[in-house]
């Protein structure tokens, strides 16, 4: 790893507007980027000025708009690309966000079922095993769970220890050669944890299934080079990485992406068509029938462009050490549990705690009267909550614009909700 | 944000002190409530005789709204008859979603005015409306339930 410099955490502060919004009578601090991060000014500058200047729709005009839309378009599928070490931009498909990335890559499978002419690696069926972890977002479970419901596979799963990191000793076990797909979150987002990779790949690999990422948290926190890691895909989005809403990527290996069926149809995603027949146009234009997120796509390029300046190493220490310190500081505060690893190590600056009985949400709106944003509930990972037996949690949540005072607020803030229902 | 609007000491006293609170028999009628959003469940069981709520019994996780709630609930329709219940019912719930615009009255909600500061936040709604909708519910398997039985499974 090279040496990380220190983010200026006052300067990029300055290029987010909102992170000096009030709330009542109270600055906001913001610690739920792990469900969306805030936008800089250049993101939602980018998209204006595209908005204004160049917006039409893409592909097919020959007008000079319609020119410069897909060049933004398509120069930021090669940003994007390069950010995360994709050896090809045609490798990066933009969906609307992970969900439907994830959901992409189930419905191959589910559509390769009916093809008799199907890659044999997404043919799937009972007897055939599809592999996920306890501590998915629901985002990367049901996809994969209503695969096993409507083909008749079987869903299986890698454990959690009290920890709350992934139990290993038991992946040989639960990997078998039976297995056709292991798809795993790099960054739990609940529990906070970054999971290795390689044990889990190198099973895979060895039994011959399919393996893949939801890297939903760890694209916006720490440095991700797929070739390095050694998956068949990966999928992200765009709004936890400073960039909007409404944009997400799949990253898949371009023979993987050539003999998957399409999962949306329509327009855009095709070469020729007649009254009885379709066939499709090469990858990534078959898994993006209709008009795109072009907008968006700009938007995420920005975005990308705002992270590499920060450099993703100088990012990754810098939530290190807030994770180091948020657990330090929490881990004071009486009748507080850390649900997730209570060390700084392999771990993201996500914190999800219970504290004492106070219900998340009366937590969450006492916190708020502070002008604290956190994330209280399920976090959508409804297993996750199963497995340490709690219905819900309080999870605040830091990324690059994030301080220490905002921690401290966070802790004396807790106070208070110690006040009310103690 | 004026949280004492929101969490008046009235609440905050059937949250520590709930009213009712248990499964009993016998009942006709029982319902399952879970709020999706946040993982608040509640089991209610309504047992009614000769036109009037006889018990209701509940079992619940959740925040202190939803919690008190279903304990403002229990005080106002346990021993009332099943249509002044449903009156209350009624009355509850457009009181929560009058987005602050409503008081509630006194007279016949008692206890349950003290939530008229959460139909403020529409966020928290939901959680206050909870174990009403267990209560209405349960009501409904409950009147379908009656003819020829008197324990419901």
């Amino acid at each position: 790893m090279d040496a990380a410099t220190k983010l200026d955490v006052e300067a990029i502060r300055a290029d987010f507007p909102i992170l000096r919004r009030m709330i009542g009578d109270k600055p906001l601090a913001y610690l739920d980027s792990a469900a969306t991060s805030q936008k800089p000014v250049q993101v939602v500058e980018a998209m204006r000025r595209f908005t204004e200047h160049s917006n039409a729709n893409i592909s097919r005009s020959v007008h000079t708009l319609g020119s410069e839309a897909t060049e933004a378009y398509e120069g930021a599928r090669a940003k994007v690309a390069a950010f995360i070490g994709a050896p090809s931009a045609d490798e990066v498909v933009f969906t609307k966000n992970s969900t439907e990335a994830i959901n992409l890559m189930a419905y191959a499978f589910q559509n390769a079922a009916l093809d008799p002419a199907a890659d044999p690696r997404f043919k799937i069926g009972p007897g055939d095993e599809i592999v996920v972890t306890e501590m998915e977002h629901h985002a990367n479970l049901i996809p994969w769970q209503q695969l096993a419901l409507r083909t008749g596979a079987t869903l299986k799963w890698i454990g959690i220890t009290d920890h709350g990191r992934l139990d290993l000793e038991s992946v040989p076990e639960v990997i078998t050669e039976r297995c056709k797909i292991v798809s795993f979150t790099a960054v739990a987002n609940l529990l906070g944890t970054v999971n290795p990779t390689s044990q889990i790949t190198a099973r895979a690999r060895e039994v011959g299934a399919l393996v893949g990422l939801d890297a939903s948290q760890s694209v916006p926190h720490i440095p991700v080079d797929v070739a390095e890691l050694g998956v068949d895909f990966i999928a992200f989005t765009g709004h936890k990485m400073l960039g909007p809403t409404g944009i997400g990527v799949l990253w898949a290996k371009a023979d993987l992406l050539d003999a998957m069926p399409p999962f949306l149809t329509g327009g855009s995603m095709i070469k020729t068509v007649t009254m009885e027949r379709t066939t499709f146009a090469p990858a990534p234009a078959k898994f993006e029938a209709g008009t795109p997120p072009i907008a968006e796509a700009v938007g995420l390029a920005a975005a990308v462009d705002y992270l590499d300046k920060l450099g993703m190493e100088n990012v990754r220490a810098h939530e290190k050490e807030l994770a180091g310190y948020m657990l330090e500081r929490l881990e004071t505060v009486d009748g507080l549990t850390v649900i997730g690893p209570r060390v700084p190590i392999g771990r993201s600056a996500t914190v999800s705690f219970t504290f004492a009985d106070v219900h998340p949400h009366d937590v969450g709106q006492i916190l708020d009267a502070e002008g604290i944003a956190v994330r209280v509930g399920h976090h959508c990972a409804k297993p996750t909550c199963d497995r340490f037996g709690v219905n819900a949690t309080t999870r605040a949540s830091g990324y690059v614009y994030n301080t220490h005072e905002e921690i401290d607020r966070l802790v004396e803030a807790l106070a208070q909700v110690r006040k009310v229902f103690g | 944000m004026n949280l004492d609007e929101l969490y008046q000491e009235v609440i905050l006293d059937h949250y520590k002190r709930p009213r009712g609170v248990g499964l009993r028999e016998p009942f006709e009628g029982e319902s399952h409530q879970v709020n999706p959003t946040c993982g608040d469940e509640i089991t209610l069981r309504v047992h009614v005789e000769g036109g009037k709520v006889a018990d209701v019994s509940y079992e619940n996780v959740g925040c202190s709204i939803s919690k008190a709630s279903a304990s403002v609930l229990y005080e106002l329709v346990n021993g009332s008859t099943v249509d002044d219940a449903l009156a209350r019912l009624a009355e509850f719930t457009e009181l929560m979603n009058s987005k602050g615009q409503d008081e509630g009255d006194e007279e016949t909600l008692e206890d349950a005015v003290a939530f008229a500061g959460v139909s403020k936040y529409p966020m928290r709604v939901k959680c206050a409306l909870l174990g009403w909708m267990a209560f209405k519910d349960a009501l409904v398997r409950a009147e379908a339930s009656i003819p020829g039985r008197t324990d419901a499974a």
